[in-house]
């Protein structure tokens, strides 16, 4: 196990190089240049020149891309164009808030998901159940962004209830976190039912029943605990899409996290937050991933780790 | 044939009625055709194409072109508002333009992008991974490390700088940057069709009927295409079915942060991007096209989910 955990934590070493390689490949293939996103004002020569010798882009693409792995192993990731600061400090601002939008959402949709998938499961194919595959079909289809429109139109400018963006306030943070709970929720509640289901009818489950163990003990000690190791491997996934997912959300609501940051400096070329930012979610993800595979490997002793 | 009449036969002498055999496919048919969430689906996505390929004829006034006098943000007729025009069924736009016609022609888009990625993806990846998987190898250790490494790419931030990067270029202008779309959709979904591709013919290809084949002297692409590929191609209807509305969704949420379709030819999501602003003056600009990408959304799922039941009755959850 532990060779297999140090082994995979190797592997991500090239996995993140890689990332970094296509993602700074990508932004300098781009046309056009970070210094002209001002057609109304655009900067003089002489200073665009002193700019492009400031972030070295003036330098052959492969010496820049050296010296910028070479700093990000010191964690410097360099200067933001668009807004001339530290991309740490950009990052270091942002990350907290969409940290916190992340994490209330996953709360809120494992607190949704889980009953509800466990109670359609049990009470399989009444109005209960019904209810809930709708809300997971509907909850999996429509994007966030459309979901967040009808939000906004009848909790916001029909009952103003909330208001339409920004952040700070818990108020403001209802909606953006509902939203971006919505989806993650209503697949997990899609699991959980499925997982349910599938441990329900199995062999040990009736030998339970059979010696007469009360239905509550059958229930919690042998449906539900075997029944939530799938659902603990796409937790992995799940919490990967709350990330991705924060990104439309943030910028929809004016979330000043770095999804919304992210989006910004796409549109204005800005590398440095783009590099820093793409790094950041990659490291997430694969770390994300990289704990599934070994919670899953704890949980489910069936489950051998190949060598 | 000699044993089906036989069945028959033996089935009136014991005088049991008999039903007419139906095959594999025919059977997944009939299962999505009593499954009435997916016929709904389907009669909608009908309906989609239909709206997509008649565009102009249905469409009253022209989707790009401003009016000479134009009456901006219009409310739907049925609002009763002051701030409605008899000749605009469902309002104008903050340009004047009219909003029916723009929602008809924008289905073109989502149409388009559904079905034309989904082909290109289908295409490479089941080919890579089918080569793959079958002979091993450098191209399989190749495709495997690959997939790493776009699995660690979130899907949508790996079309997102794509796109972004290209959408100056010449080639990113190319059908109102459909083109772009298209390729970038192509690039970052091929991966996980050819994994999945690859890790049906590995389960497949030790199976007993593949042996058999082998053994009679069935060549490697005979056993590919013959053999592996029918078998592997059940999971790839039901991936397929439900690439289209999620390539429909990436174009939308593209357009929606401004990095899709050029304006001004109108897309759905772009539709959204624009009315955003004046959402409280005038919420139904950006209300039309949320339920039109929501409808579709919902019709193509419905109609994967009934595949997915139809095909294997097992995966049913």
């Amino acid at each position: 196990m532990l060779k297999y955990t140090i082994r995979r934590l190797l592997l991500m070493i090239p996995t993140l190089f890689f990332v970094a390689l296509i993602t700074f490949a990508l932004a300098k293939a781009a046309p056009g240049s970070p210094f002209d996103k001002n057609p109304d004002k655009p900067p003089k020569q002489e200073i665009v020149d002193r700019w492009v010798k400031f972030y070295g882009l003036d330098k052959p693409v492969h010496e820049q891309f050296i010296m910028y792995m070479g700093n990000v192993l010191h964690l410097d990731f360099g200067t933001s164009i668009r807004r001339q600061r530290a991309v740490t400090e950009i990052l270091a601002q942002g990350f907290p808030v969409t940290a916190q939008l992340g994490i209330q959402a996953l709360i809120l949709a494992l607190a949704v998901a889980l009953p509800l998938g466990v109670i359609s499961a049990l009470k399989q194919n009444t109005m209960v159940d019904y209810g809930s595959l709708f809300f997971a079909t509907v909850g999996t289809t429509i994007p966030s962004f459309v979901m967040a429109i009808f939000f906004i139109y009848i909790f916001a400018l029909g009952l103003h209830l909330f208001p339409i963006t920004g952040w700070g306030t818990p108020q403001h943070m209802v909606m953006p976190t509902v939203i971006l709970a919505l989806g993650a929720a209503a697949f997990l509640a899609r699991i959980t039912r499925a997982s349910m289901l599938e441990a329900i009818r199995q062999d040990y489950v009736r030998t339970a029943r059979s010696k007469g163990l009360r239905e509550q003990v059958v229930i919690v000690g042998h449906v539900l605990k075997n029944a939530m190791i799938p659902v603990a491997t796409v937790v992995g996934p799940a919490a990967a899409a709350l990330i991705t997912g924060s990104f439309i959300i943030e910028t929809f609501f004016s979330v000043p996290g770095i999804g919304r940051e992210y989006i910004l400096s796409i549109t204005a070329l800005d590398y440095p937050v783009i590099m820093a930012t793409t790094l950041l979610y990659a490291f997430f993800i694969v770390v994300a991933n990289l704990s599934v595979d070994l919670v899953y490997g704890m949980l489910d002793p069936r489950i051998k780790v190949a060598k | 044939m000699a044993t089906a009449s036989t069945t028959q036969e033996r089935a009136a002498e014991l005088n049991v009625i008999t039903r007419k055999q139906r095959s594999l496919w025919g059977d997944a048919l009939y299962r999505l055709m009593r499954n009435k969430a997916a016929v709904v689906g389907l009669i909608v996505i009908a309906g989609a194409f239909l709206i997509a390929i008649f565009a102009p004829a249905l469409a009253p006034y022209s989707p790009i072109e401003i009016p000479k006098n134009p009456a901006s943000q219009m409310e739907p007729l049925w609002t009763g508002s002051k701030y409605t025009d008899p000749r605009y069924i469902l309002g104008t736009d903050f340009l004047g333009r009219d909003i029916i016609s723009r929602l008809i022609f924008a289905s073109r888009i989502s149409m388009v992008v559904g079905f034309v990625p989904t082909f290109i993806v289908f295409g490479l990846g089941v080919t890579v991974g089918m080569t793959a998987g079958f002979f091993g190898g450098w191209l399989d250790q190749l495709l495997m490390r690959f997939t790493d490494i776009i699995y660690a790419f979130p899907d949508f931030l790996f079309l997102l700088i794509i796109v972004a990067s290209f959408r100056a270029s010449p080639f990113g202008k190319l059908l109102d940057g459909l083109m772009l779309i298209f390729v970038a959709i192509a690039i970052v979904g091929w991966v996980g069709v050819a994994r999945l591709t690859r890790g049906q013919v590995l389960s497949l290809k030790e199976r007993e009927f593949v042996e058999a084949a082998r053994s009679v002297g069935a060549t490697p692409a005979r056993i590919m295409f013959k053999h592996l590929f029918p078998n592997a191609l059940a999971p790839l209807i039901v991936t397929a079915a439900f690439a289209v509305p999620s390539a429909i969704l990436n174009e939308a949420t593209l357009s929606f942060l401004g990095v899709g379709i050029i304006p001004p030819t109108p897309s759905w999501g772009q539709m959204i991007n624009e009315g955003f602003p004046l959402f409280a003056a005038n919420p139904w600009a950006v209300l039309l096209p949320a339920i039109c990408i929501s409808v579709v959304m919902l019709a193509f799922t419905f109609v994967g989910d009934g595949l997915r039941d139809a095909l294997d009755p097992r995966m049913k959850t």
